[in-house]
């Protein structure tokens, strides 16, 4: 077996870590650590804050990307309340400027990680796939008290790191995935990188059904299975749309279980915004030889009746009438309403 | 006769990994063809069999990379620069991650047809911002090759020999990166040649010194960066003007690379660019190809011949006549 380069590792500071504990969120008045003994009630709170946050941007924006927040509110907040093992953020809560490229020539080139927690061994790693939902994993990153509250005032703003489909500089982010299908390879190479090293920690990829399409993806389960690749999950947003449509009209990726455990993932079917169900496959994940896939069936029009009238065509909102936003706006002032109440 | 080394890489590649526990082997069912069964058999716990499937053996690497090993990837030149091409630029080109794609039968030295023959890898990889493109061009370098590529803050692209390679350059003057070699001096033309053609070009401008022309000759291996002031300084002054001789087509390659030296620094004059003239290539044995395609010695004897605005009467046999030895390899029947 491959010996650890010591020497071309660059940890953060592990000896000193303390066990994974967020800082909690003064305003939304809810702990954001997993080891806290998060509840699927804190998750529903959670994940109706990321809606409504999203929808308030949207609004700002005259467009956004909307219904990717209504079917992974639950998920996402079930990943990091429940699910992953972080330390808390040490990043600024006011995101930092695009500081340039990567390269030899730039050492001020960072990633987002660093919202996730430090690098260390025991601690678990994030991978964030589908980077047009950058914004549900900004508003998240909120709630949790791991990016400011003011947070999103640079989101989609030249020279900022906040943008609009994210990068590995965006908070909360790691690689850069915006060409769909290629996140969960390098996942791979990191999860299999840490079993070299022997880390305990394992590492956790949140992707969209349609990732699926992407024949890297199918060549990425056959790895991860081929090589025992036994400390990495995946969960999959399975909201059915993609760009196009309804993904049934545009290239079906049904029957996904049976093709999943057929590629050698252990495989679970659950409901998207069932916080109990999304988390339980979860629970002592980590010893085994194959990867876990969780299929989170998820509604993209949750929380937000009023986008089911333009079903199909779901992927990003743009309003195409004054009443068309005010009806939006209206929902958007009765949610808040009644989160207050 | 120069001296032809057997499979370089095979063993050197053992030898040299065994004080570098970080350096992992990835290979994408071409092991052997890619010389790299040896590794595989010594070290057992590095070498990672990704299969036919480049996109994802892309994404490994990366994420491999980003946890502090250096892979190597080792397969065909065309599945690294072509098929992945978007993994390579957006997994390992855009963070910079030292990943060491190792790219081997470049251009015409397959028998294997247009599929396996990479004719356009180097513009492809120079395209890719932080990318590194070194090209071997004998065992010296097959060999050497590796330290100057681990040297490298970010993704390295080598485009690599096996089989039967010649030893063109002492075995103790080793690759340096961004450092031409200078071959000959002269001053009535310069050809700078890349990978195999150096031995062609070695053969035609011995014949082009005996009929009394000046011939500068350097032998690039750092394609990019391009920033060698030695080949700048060549470029200068010259009277007839320069030849670039390269196995690859002539956009993207050396000649473009120097071409736009030329032009940035206003030096040179003329300038012919002997490669694949923008076309495919075809399935065949390497000296029948390096003809068709104008790649061998006979092809710059010509092209000098245009800057010098004569005749210069140097036929075949004389050409032959200066052979220094040639790739004895039994093309048609080794593996693909």
């Amino acid at each position: 077996m491959a010996s650890l380069p010591t020497a071309a590792v660059k940890h953060t500071s592990p000896e000193t870590m303390p066990p994974a504990t967020a800082p909690a969120t003064a305003q939304a008045g809810h702990a954001a650590t997993r080891t806290a003994g998060a509840t699927a009630a804190d998750v529903r709170r959670v994940a109706d804050a990321v809606r409504r946050r999203v929808l308030d941007y949207t609004l700002q924006n005259n467009g956004g990307y909307l219904s990717q927040a209504c079917s992974s509110a639950e998920l996402l907040a079930t990943l990091y309340l429940r699910v992953l093992r972080l330390g808390p953020s040490t990043a600024p809560l006011v995101p930092r400027p695009f500081a340039g490229v990567p390269g030899a020539g730039n050492p001020e080139a960072f990633t987002g990680a660093d919202y996730n927690g430090p690098r260390d061994p025991a601690l678990d790693r994030f991978i964030f796939s589908p980077v047009h939902y950058a914004l549900v994993l900004y508003s998240l990153l909120i709630e949790l008290g791991r990016l400011g509250p003011d947070g999103l005032e640079a989101f989609n703003q030249d020279g900022s790191t906040v943008e609009l489909i994210g990068a590995e500089h965006s908070p909360g982010h790691e690689v850069t995935a915006g060409s769909l299908g290629q996140a969960l390879s390098q996942a791979g190479g990191i999860a299999l990188a840490r079993r070299l090293k022997g880390e305990r920690g394992r590492v956790w990829v949140f992707m969209s059904d349609g990732e699926l399409q992407e024949g890297q993806t199918w060549e990425a389960f056959a790895a991860l299975a081929h090589h025992r690749i036994g400390n990495l999950g995946v969960y999959i947003d399975a909201n059915a749309q993609q760009c196009d449509g309804a993904m049934a009209d545009t290239m079906t990726i049904e029957p996904l279980a049976g093709r999943l455990r057929a590629f050698g993932a252990e495989v679970h079917e659950v409901d998207g915004h069932d916080s109990d169900a999304l988390a339980a496959p979860a629970a002592d994940f980590g010893g085994g030889d194959r990867p876990l896939a969780v299929i989170a069936r998820t509604d993209p029009c949750r929380g937000v009746e009023l986008m089911r009238a333009r079903a199909p065509r779901l992927h990003y909102l743009r309003f195409k009438s004054d009443a068309e936003l005010q009806a939006y706006a209206a929902l958007l002032a009765t949610l808040d309403a009644e989160a207050r109440a | 006769m120069i001296e032809t080394v057997t499979r370089p890489h095979r063993a050197h590649l053992v030898r040299w990994a065994a004080q570098r526990p970080e350096v992992l082997v990835l290979s994408a069912d071409l092991t052997a063809s890619c010389e790299a069964d040896l590794f595989r058999d010594t070290y057992p716990g590095r070498f990672f069999s990704l299969g036919m499937a480049e996109q994802n053996m892309m994404g490994f690497a990366a994420g491999l990379a980003r946890e502090g090993f250096f892979p190597y990837v080792h397969t065909f030149a065309v599945f690294i620069t072509r098929r992945p091409f978007d993994q390579v630029a957006m997994a390992i080109g855009y963070p910079s991650l030292p990943v060491r794609l190792v790219g081997f039968l470049p251009g015409l030295t397959t028998p294997g047809g247009v599929t396996h023959q990479a004719i356009d890898d180097v513009g492809l990889m120079r395209l890719i911002p932080n990318m590194t493109v070194l090209e071997a061009g004998d065992a010296t370098e097959v060999t050497s090759v590796l330290d100057v590529a681990q040297a490298v803050d970010g993704p390295v692209y080598i485009r690599q020999l096996r089989g039967e390679v010649p030893r063109l350059f002492p075995a103790d003057a080793p690759m340096r990166l961004g450092r031409a070699r200078v071959l000959a001096g002269g001053d009535d033309l310069c050809v700078v040649s890349s990978g195999i053609c150096t031995e062609e070009a070695l053969r035609a401008t011995a014949a082009l010194r005996a009929k009394g022309l000046g011939v500068r000759h350097l032998h690039v291996s750092t394609l990019k960066p391009f920033d060698d002031p030695a080949v700048l300084d060549a470029l200068a002054g010259v009277r007839l003007g320069v030849i670039t001789m390269e196995n690859h087509s002539v956009i993207g390659g050396l000649g473009d690379a120097v071409a736009a030296l030329m032009t940035k620094h206003g030096v040179g004059g003329r300038l012919r660019r002997l490669g694949l003239q923008d076309t495919y290539a075809h399935g065949a044995g390497k000296a029948y190809l390096l003809r068709e395609y104008g790649l061998d010695a006979a092809a710059l004897v010509r092209a000098a011949e245009t800057l010098a605005g004569a005749r210069l009467d140097i036929d075949d046999s004389d050409l032959a006549a200066v052979r220094m030895g040639t790739l004895t390899a039994a093309e048609k029947t080794e593996d693909l």
